[in-house]
């Protein structure tokens, strides 16, 4: 799987930055019927978790009714230079990382 | 006559009966309405300081950009704890729900989400000091998702 993580690498101190987060999954929603008329299972991711410095700073459970490579994009204030890492989980075990390294000056 | 009465009343039960069948795989307004008492827990829902970006008219229901972005200062006093979307329409009720703290400076989430069908979105946002505000916007899907892409 493929995640793209967007972080500034650089920041001001106490300047709010935008982080968007893209990672590649069909989120098959287990509704829809497949070639052979049987029901598709559901296999979505349900839960990003985004840490700074080890500290929780944004939580999203998702449904199906999130668009197959989930898009998700938030704020958060510049405190000090680390790393911002995200982590997502889903059904059948899924589980994926990416980080990504802020400058604050 | 009295013969063929029952007969039709049968008919019509099964025509019913069919035609509600589909309906079922939807959730409706009211379990949107208890998904969102679910978390509200009975609050009363305030309109204002929730604004709920959505393009008013969808080819594809598939992928629809969705930006929910609250009034808020952020501060540890006086923030939103959580954004929750749900959906009138789709097979289950909910979108997503989203844990925010004051570090995030503005309360403004974006993502895209799928619409099985023409339909109002709600929006609900919960703030630190237990109040709970609202935004809802109507989307016109002309493509549904889940009808393609049939692998």
């Amino acid at each position: 799987m493929t995640a793209l993580i967007n972080v500034p690498g650089r920041a001001k101190r106490g300047e709010i930055v935008e982080i968007k987060a893209l990672i590649s999954h069909p989120m098959e929603t287990g509704f829809r019927p497949g070639a052979n008329g049987s029901i598709i299972p559901r296999n979505i991711i349900d839960t990003l978790r985004c840490t700074y410095n080890g500290a929780e700073i944004f939580r999203m459970t998702m449904t199906p009714a999130i668009a197959a490579n989930p898009f998700v994009s938030f704020f958060t204030t510049a405190t000090e230079s680390g790393t911002i890492a995200f982590a997502w989980t889903g059904d059948n075990g899924f589980a994926a990382e990416e980080s990504a390294q802020i400058t604050v000056e | 006559m009295t013969i063929v009465q029952p007969n039709r009343r049968l008919f019509l039960a099964g025509v019913a009966l069919v035609t509600l069948l589909p309906g079922a795989a939807r959730a409706t307004a009211d379990e949107m309405a208890a998904a969102i008492r679910a978390v509200t827990g009975g609050q009363p829902l305030r309109r204002g300081r929730v604004k709920l970006d959505l393009p008013p008219l969808v080819e594809n229901g598939s992928t629809v950009p969705l930006r929910v972005s609250v009034d808020s200062p952020m501060t540890a006093d006086d923030h939103v704890t959580a954004i929750h979307v749900f959906n009138e329409k789709n097979p289950q009720p909910h979108v997503f729900h989203a844990s925010l703290s004051p570090r995030a400076g503005k309360a403004i989430v974006s993502t895209r989400i799928k619409l099985g069908d023409s339909q109002r979105i709600v929006a609900v946002a919960e703030m630190s000091g237990g109040s709970f505000w609202t935004a809802s916007a109507d989307v016109i899907v002309t493509l549904a998702a889940c009808l393609e892409d049939l692998t």
